[in-house]
Order: structure tokens, then C-alpha cells, then sequence
């Protein structure tokens, strides 16, 4: 199965599972989870089920095209559901036998793996998946977002997509991986991948990169003051990529790290707040829907 | 004959580390629940596998026990009227008990007369009280909780069903609104949901649906399954106990099988290798019968054998990817040289209050020196130890290191070799970690237990100072761990510092960098009582008696191997019976001289032979006594100190310590008292509780 058709089918399953069908998020982000659509939804008592591909970039992890197991930018499939159900477990595996992966002629193991990402003050506690030795998913369920209590709890199911297809398609380099009939992630990806390395470790003007994460800072924290928390939000994922860019490049010291990381931890713990908060002037809206 | 029951709480799969103890902890926390409740039962058998833990409990009684209690009421002069009648209070009590005044009986208690009436407890139906079980599923702890849906409850990981049967019939009751049923499954791929009517059935039933319930026996399937390879191959798969015990809680019905890997990866460090498979992969490593690590592996998949070849196929794949990743960091890190990689160190902070891990590493050299100088070692060993300390941290910035954290120091002595390191300096670099655990291995080589003093005080010492002293069961940064470390090395290795001057040393190093956060002034007090207290757990995990603990730790802390023996001989001295009048004279001494601190003893007022003798025995002893420890003889040192026995019970015998005369008085008490400091060198004799044991 090419990975085109991976998407359509993983998005055919979980569309049938009532989650809502969304395209990625247009802002540069390391995950999934970043995206507004998982990391502010996640937030509050409003019921929430959707499901969409994000290409997450990791500066970090650029090798200019070359490693047959790194990329700068992957492809991971999210599906949050919010509160998570009792069969999420049952339906994660159906969604892998609809990839055509039959639990009998694998070994499927969920292996506890609990997930953390201080930037955004989120933890979780679940597994990473592993199909025949190979971690295909990890699998968590949302305990704290922004600093938050999550209540109810979210579950997040990130499938790795490229790690998924290496896999299905047999395939020893990613960059083998057949997009869709014709072309592979070669043909698609590995100019990008070059360019992207090449600016990330030896181009970027790292002068300007400082400037633009100071004044991404000061926009958001502008914009939340007015009450704009989408768009704060927005300038505190700007934040993060800007961040990455830069710590990439090994410009920024372990000492300062901590200070970076803490300054965009700040950012998400108060628009997390706001968010719960607006909603609830709102009078939590999804939660009426539901009761409908 | 009883009833069999049986509970079962399924689970999405619980943390493999957890598992062992909370079956445990089920089986503690049901017999004392079914003691509190008077239910008897002849045995009782627990299970586990990653998604269920269980028990059954077999022939348990339908009924509590009855018992009669004893019911106390009023004193009689309160139970009796003036006429001897019995009183309202009397008759309320027996009321209030199911009783009636015929049943009173009267009993002495602390010399007061009270009333009293035999009581029966009917014991209830098992049945009506099974349902309180669920507060034993709740209690069980794990080490990590979560939440899930809309549920309040935390548990390890979310419960999806509950068994609960009094043989056939279902136990009433919900948790984290799963009510309690007989419905249960088998593996998740092989097995079905199946109903269970038959707690005794239940090992048998499950088994049938793919799920060995019992953790030894998964265990014996994947040590069956291995020796089966060991004798179809030349292989010796050797068994590292944790790895088997995370393996057989990682599945439900395990079937091993063999991998390989190119033999072109067997040119990387074993370590890496092992590394890879047993920590990432959790494959056990296979070696030849000569040791050598063979280009196999052997895995264990939760299910059975079919379409075995697609799972191995994938595994090795898997292990591929990741070998060809530590071969790519391998290469890569030989083309940088030591010096890129220390100045690298420079952006790693150790401690935000102490900085980064080169400046912790330039403190750890200044330490290691004034050691090998306090040690008087020779200039080349001395040399290579500097080198040692110095580059004792480079590799954690080297790729391999940054992917395999588990190899710091491992892969630092494989690069300083192919940097061309002295090889003294190379194997340092791995030992200054060890000891890793309490009883784990000490550094083999003196050049690496040198440096592994210097980092831990270095890091002990610096964290006490910026106010990161353990409390309580937290300790960080392993403090205590490494203190531990230390002693056992000193102790080890016999260094004749002391440790008290050894802790001072570093402290003064430390003041003298004059660090922003650093407490000059309580640093010293609180290390030593810290390291005082490591003292004092070494030597109770020795089986060293409490007071005699309080005897060595009440003195400066000395050298180490002294403290041991000096420990061992109190200890047995103080449960030795013929020891007794030689330590009721020496305590009598020590009791006198403390009402003096004179310690001028002039021998021309002696009056008596026996002052003169004592006076002469004690010189001669002191002078034996220094000789003996000079010679790190402490058994003949204690020896000289009984011999003063014998002129000490003369002395009491012919004199009046207490004289009329002060100036004899005086005398007296300072012989007395120089006595005592001698006793004490060896030891606070005084804080031994010897009367006890006599």
C-alpha cells in the first residue's frame, strides 16, 4: 500500500469513527500535538474527535537527504479523541488491520512509554506500539496540557507514518517509500530535505532568527492580552520552529535552553488558561452540541 | 467444604515493572482483608499477565466466624443501687448488648469491680460481604497512576472489565462504573471472550484462549524455548534475570525465536551491540561457547508460531536500522579529536547553580590531585589520574553517547583508546562511575578509584553547599549513592586519610571559587553530619549494633578501614561475657573523669602504690597502644587498653577518688581523665551500651 493510500484509509476509518476530518495546520510545528487542533481542544470539558495528517519539522533531525531513517520533515497521522473511550485500544488495532496488517501474522504489543513535553507543559501516560519489534505509534492519554488538569481525559494516537509504510512496503530507506504509484519520497522530498538541512546547520542568519523569536514573544504576548487566543497561539508556535532553527545550529547553550524553554512553557501555560477560560464564557458550546 | 472464588481485574496493558508487585500486593492485602473478616479458606493462588492480574481463593468458609466477645459496662458500685439491686445503668448496658441481667458477670480490672456480659458475634454470609473486595482492588498502589474518559479513579492503567465469582454466582459490585461480571478474554489476537463458571477453571480456560495466567510458568515457556535453541545450535544465550522477568510480563503466551543480524556490525563495541538488543529491543544477546557474541539474537513474541518468519523478518529489520545507526555514530565520532569534544562540554551545564560539566570536571582534577598528593602517589600515576579526571567527561558529547545514554564512560574508554590514550587513563573513564548501586562493582584500577572519588565529592560536596542536601526519600541527584560510593572505595583501596580531612579539603577548594551560590558558612557542618550518617548505614548494613555505630560516629570521622575494624572488635568485645569487669573498670573510669577536665597529673602527689601503678601502667599502655595503631593493629591496640583493667580496679580498691583533700582530689580526677581520652581514641566508648548485654 502506497502512503497515499495509507492516509485515504486511515482517514476512511477514523471518519467513520464520527472524528472530524482536518487538513494539517498552516504554521511550522515539531508535532502533531501542536497543533491547535490537538493541543487547545484537548483543553476543558468539550467533547472533541478528529483525526488529520501533520508534516512535522525537526530542524534538528535534517541530514541533507542522506540517512536512510531521518528526515527533517515527517508525516505523522493524529486522531484525538476526547473523553477517550472505553474501545480506543480495539479500535487502534481495527484501524491497522483496515491497513491491510493482520494481528495473527504479526506481534502487536503495546509497551509502556509515557510522554512529556515540558515546552508546552503537557504530560501523558501510554504506550509506544510496537509491531514486530518496530515502535509504528505512540499511543497516550493526556493527563496535564498548558500546566491544566486534563479532565476529561484525551487520547492521542500518532501514527508514524513513514516508520508505518517502511514497514508495509518493505522498503530499507525512506526514501524508497512509495508516495502514491510513480512517485517516491526521493522524487517529493529530498531537495527539500538538502535545502532544508543546508540552511538549518550552515545558512540561516541566526541574528535575525533571534530578533524574529524575540519579537514572535512580544506579538503573542500581545495578542493574548486583547483576548486573541488563536492568533497568540499561532506567534507561540512560531516561537517554538525559531527555537528549533536555532538550537539546530548549536547557537544556543544548555543554560540558556532552559531559559528558551521555560519562556515558551510561559506562553502556552497562559493562553492554555485563556482558552479554558473564553470557552467557558462561551458556555463551552461543544458540551451543548453533544447534549443535543 | 467452602467455596472457590475468584477475582480477575482486566486491564489495558499494565507497565511490565508493575506487575510482579501488584500481584504481590493482591495477595498481602486479600489474606489480611479475609483475616480482618473472619473468613476461612485453605489456600490461595494468584496470577498476572500484562493485562490482568487475579486471585483465587479456594474453599473459603459461607460464613465468617462466630466469635463471643467480652463486653465491659459500668463499674459496680455505678451497675449496683444503694439496695444491691441492679442499677438502670446496668440494665441499659446489657440492653444495649442484646443481653439481660441474667448474663452479668463481674471481673477485677486495675483494682476497680465492673460488670460485664459475654457478647456473640454471628458471623455474616461470605457472600454479603465479598462485594467489599472492591476496596482491595482499589488499594493497590503502582508506581505511576492515570486517569482516563471521565473517570475520577487513577490506576495504573484503565480497567476495562472485572470477574468476580462465588463459584458460579456473580459478586456484585463497580469500579470506575465496570460492574463486575463473568465475562473475560483470552489473548488479545488468539483468544475470544469467554465465560467463566468455574473459578477453579479459570488457569485451565485461559490457557485454552492463549493466556498463561501464571507468570513462572511464561517463564518456563521462554526458558524451555531457549534451551531448545541452545541445543539445536552451538549457541550460549545467556539469561540476564531482569531482561527475562521484562520479558515474561511483556506478554501473554510467549513463543521465542531466533534473529540474525550482518556480521559486518559485530566490528562495533559488545557493548553497543548489547546495548541495542537487550535495552531497545529486549532480545537476549547470544554469545559462542567460547563467548564471543554471535550475529543472533533471540526474541519472544506474545503469540505463537504462525507466520513466525514475517515477525523475526521484521525484528531484525528493526534491529538493522538501529545497529546501522550506532555504526554511522561510531565512525563519525573518531573524526573529532578529545579537544572538540571537551570544548564542547563548555555549553553542557552539570547543576544551574554549579555550572557546566567542564567546570565541574576542572574542580574534579583540583580535587583528584590533593588526593593522589594526600596519597603520596608517584608523579606518572599522579599524571595519568589529571588526565583522567580531565577528560573524564568527554564522551557524553559524542553521538553514540547522546543516542545510547547507557554507555557514558563505556564508550569514553573506547574512544580514548583509539585517541591513543594511556590505557590506565581510558579504563578510568569507565570506572569513575562505579560504583553504580549500593553493592555494585568498585573501580578495579587505583588511577580510576581516585577519580571516582574526586567527581563524587566533587558533586556531593557542591550540591550540599548549594542547598541540595537529600530529605527525606528524596535525593536527586544520588547523593547518598554516591557518598556510599565513596566509603566503600576509601575502605576498599585502605587509604590511611582520614575522611573528616578529606571532606575539608574539598571544602576549602570549593570556598576558594568563591561560586555566587555557594554556602561558605553551613557547608562544612552539614557534610560532615551527611557523610557521618553514610558512616553509620555502612556499617548497620555490616550488621553493626546501634550504639556501637554511636561509639565510632561520635568521633571525627576517620580513616575507613580503621572505622571497620575498630566496629568489629567493639561489637564482639560488647557480647563477650569474660569481657565484663574489664568494662565495668574502664566505664567507671570514663564516668569519673567526667567531672573534671584537668588533665595535669603531677606524680608527686600520689599518696598510694596503687596511683603510682595505674599512673605507670597507663604510660606504658598509651606508649603500646600508639605503637599498635601506627601499625594498624587495632585488636593488640584494644588489648593494651584491657590491660588498665587490672590497675584500675587496685586503684578504686586503695582509693578515694572523691578526697577531702582537693589538691589530691584534683590528682586524681586528671589521671583519671587521661585515661578516658585514651579510651576514647578509640572509640566513645561511653555511648556503647554495654550493662544490656551483661
Amino acid at each position: 500500500m502506497n502512503i497515499q493510500n495509507m492516509i485515504l484509509t486511515l482517514q476512511k476509518f477514523w471518519s467513520e469513527q464520527n472524528c472530524i476530518l482536518m487538513q494539517a495546520y498552516d504554521v511550522e510545528k515539531g508535532a502533531g500535538t501542536m497543533s491547535p487542533m490537538t493541543l487547545l481542544r484537548s483543553l476543558g470539558p468539550e467533547p472533541w474527535r478528529v483525526a488529520y495528517v501533520e508534516p512535522s519539522r525537526r530542524p534538528a533531525d535534517g541530514r541533507y537527504g542522506e540517512n536512510p531513517n531521518r528526515l527533517y520533515q515527517h508525516h505523522q497521522f493524529q486522531v484525538i479523541i476526547k473523553p477517550s473511550p472505553d474501545n480506543i485500544q480495539e479500535l487502534y488495532l481495527e484501524s491497522l488491520k483496515a491497513l491491510g496488517i493482520n494481528p495473527l501474522e504479526h506481534d502487536i504489543r503495546f509497551v509502556e512509554d509515557n510522554w512529556e513535553n515540558p515546552t508546552l507543559g503537557a504530560a501523558g501516560l501510554g504506550w509506544e506500539v510496537w509491531l514486530d519489534g518496530m515502535e509504528i505509534t505512540q499511543f497516550t492519554y493526556f493527563q496535564q496540557i498548558g500546566g491544566l488538569e486534563a479532565n476529561p481525559v484525551t487520547v492521542e494516537l500518532t501514527y508514524g507514518i513513514e516508520r508505518l509504510a517502511s514497514y508495509i512496503q518493505d522498503k530499507e530507506n525512506v526514501f524508497d517509500l512509495v508516495w502514491t504509484d510513480g512517485f517516491t519520497i526521493k522524487d517529493i522530498f529530498k531537495q527539500p530535505e538538502y535545502e532544508h538541512s543546508k540552511y538549518t546547520f550552515e545558512e540561516s542568519d541566526v541574528d535575525m532568527l533571534f530578533q524574529l523569536f524575540t519579537m514572535y514573544e512580544l506579538e503573542a504576548q500581545k495578542t493574548m492580552e486583547k483576548g486573541l487566543i488563536f492568533p497568540a497561539y499561532d506567534y507561540v508556535l512560531k516561537c517554538s520552529h525559531t527555537f528549533n532553527l536555532l538550537d539546530a545550529r548549536g547557537v544556543i547553550s544548555v543554560t540558556e535552553r532552559t531559559g528558551y524553554i521555560s519562556r515558551i512553557r510561559n506562553l502556552a501555560r497562559n493562553i492554555a488558561k485563556a482558552y479554558v477560560e473564553e470557552r467557558e464564557r462561551l458556555g463551552f458550546p461543544m458540551l451543548k452540541k453533544e447534549e443535543q | 467444604m467452602g467455596k472457590n472464588v475468584l477475582f480477575e481485574i482486566g486491564l489495558e496493558e499494565l507497565p511490565a515493572r508493575f506487575i510482579d508487585d501488584a500481584e504481590k500486593q493482591l495477595e498481602d492485602k486479600t489474606k489480611k482483608w479475609l483475616k480482618e473478616q473472619r473468613i476461612s479458606y485453605t489456600n490461595m493462588e494468584t496470577f498476572s499477565s500484562p493485562r490482568r492480574l487475579a486471585i483465587l481463593i479456594h474453599d473459603m468458609d459461607e460464613n465468617q466466624a462466630t466469635i463471643e466477645e467480652e463486653a465491659k459496662g459500668p463499674a459496680i458500685n455505678i451497675a449496683e443501687d444503694e439496695a444491691g439491686n441492679w442499677s438502670k445503668a446496668a440494665i441499659g448496658f446489657t440492653k444495649g448488648q442484646g443481653k439481660t441481667v441474667e448474663d452479668i458477670y463481674t471481673k477485677e480490672v486495675k483494682g476497680t469491680t465492673y460488670i460485664f456480659v459475654n457478647k456473640i458475634i454471628e458471623g455474616k454470609q461470605t457472600k454479603d460481604i465479598l462485594p467489599e473486595f472492591k476496596t482491595i482492588i482499589e488499594s493497590i498502589q503502582f508506581g505511576k497512576n492515570m486517569r482516563w474518559g471521565k473517570q475520577t479513579m487513577r490506576y495504573a492503567r484503565p480497567i476495562r472489565w472485572l470477574v468476580a465469582l462465588h463459584e458460579d454466582e456473580i459478586i456484585p459490585f463497580e469500579i470506575a462504573t465496570v460492574a463486575t461480571g463473568n465475562e473475560t478474554y483470552g489473548h488479545r489476537f488468539l483468544g475470544n471472550k469467554l465465560i467463566l463458571n468455574n473459578p477453579l477453571a479459570y488457569k485451565q480456560q485461559m490457557k485454552e484462549s492463549f493466556v498463561i495466567v501464571d507468570s513462572a510458568e511464561r517463564e518456563k515457556m521462554i526458558l524451555d524455548g531457549i534451551q531448545k535453541i541452545e541445543e539445536q545450535t552451538n549457541f550460549n544465550i545467556p539469561i540476564d534475570e531482569d531482561l527475562l522477568n521484562e520479558v515474561r510480563n511483556l506478554v501473554e503466551y510467549p513463543t521465542t525465536f531466533v534473529g540474525s543480524f550482518e556480521k559486518e556490525f559485530l566490528d562495533l563495541p559488545e557493548e553497543v551491540l548489547i546495548t541495542s538488543m537487550k535495552e531497545h529491543q529486549r532480545y537476549f544477546p547470544v554469545k559462542s561457547n567460547t563467548g564471543e557474541l554471535l550475529p543472533y539474537f533471540v526474541g519472544v513474541r506474545n503469540g505463537n508460531t504462525e507466520a513466525i518468519d514475517t515477525v523475526i523478518k521484521g525484528n531484525e529489520k528493526v534491529l538493522r536500522a538501529r545497529l546501522s545507526d550506532a555504526q554511522f555514530f561510531y565512525e563519525e565520532d573518531q573524526k573529532n579529536s578529545i579537544d572538540y569534544y571537551q570544548d564542547k562540554l563548555k555549553n553542557v551545564v552539570f547543576q544551574v547553580k554549579l555550572g557546566t560539566i567542564h567546570e565541574k570536571v576542572t574542580r574534579v582534577v583540583s580535587i583528584a590531585k590533593r588526593i593522589a598528593e594526600a596519597l603520596d602517589l608517584d608523579s606518572t600515576i599522579t599524571a595519568n589520574i589529571e588526565r583522567a579526571a580531565e577528560i573524564s567527561k568527554f564522551d557524553l558529547v559524542t553521538n553514540m553517547v547522546n543516542e545510547f545514554t547507557e554507555l557514558q564512560g563505556i564508550m569514553g574508554e573506547k574512544y580514548a583508546q583509539i585517541f591513543g590514550e594511556d590505557s590506565s587513563v581510558a579504563t578510568a573513564i569507565r570506572e569513575h562511575y562505579m560504583p553504580t548501586s549500593a553493592s555494585g562493582d568498585l573501580p578495579e584500577t587505583l588511577v580510576g578509584s581516585v577519580v571516582s572519588v574526586a567527581e563524587k565529592l566533587d558533586t556531593i560536596v557542591g550540591c550540599i553547599g548549594v542547598g541540595l542536601k537529600p530529605t527525606g526519600s528524596q535525593d536527586p541527584y544520588g547523593l547518598r549513592r554516591q557518598a556510599t560510593g565513596i566509603l566503600r572505595i576509601v575502605n576498599e583501596r585502605e587509604w590511611k586519610i582520614p575522611v573528616a580531612e578529606i571532606l575539608d579539603m574539598v571544602v576549602e577548594m570549593y570556598k576558594s571559587l568563591n561560586l555566587e551560590h555557594f554556602n561558605q558558612e553551613s557547608v562544612s557542618q552539614e557534610l560532615h553530619e551527611f557523610v557521618q550518617q553514610r558512616v553509620a548505614f555502612v556499617l548497620k548494613e555490616r550488621g553493626i549494633e546501634q550504639d556501637i555505630i554511636l561509639a565510632i560516629t561520635n568521633n571525627e570521622i576517620g580513616v575507613m578501614s580503621e572505622i571497620f575494624k575498630k566496629a568489629s572488635i567493639l561489637s564482639a568485645k560488647r557480647n563477650d561475657e569474660s569481657f565484663k569487669p574489664i568494662q565495668e573498670a574502664l566505664v567507671r573510669v570514663l564516668n569519673l573523669a567526667e567531672k573534671t577536665n584537668e588533665t595535669e597529673v603531677n606524680p608527686a602527689y600520689f599518696e598510694t602504690e596503687s596511683e603510682r601503678e595505674l599512673f605507670h601502667a597507663y604510660q606504658e599502655v598509651g606508649h603500646n597502644y600508639q605503637k599498635y595503631c601506627n601499625k594498624e593493629d587495632y585488636d593488640k591496640a584494644f588489648s593494651e587498653l584491657e590491660k588498665l583493667a587490672q590497675p584500675i580496679h587496685q586503684f578504686f580498691e586503695n582509693n578515694m577518688v572523691m578526697a577531702d583533700d582537693e589538691q589530691l582530689k584534683t590528682n586524681r580526677l586528671a589521671l583519671l581523665n587521661r585515661i578516658a581520652i585514651l579510651l576514647n581514641n578509640f572509640a566513645d566508648l561511653q555511648a556503647i551500651e554495654w550493662k544490656q548485654h551483661f
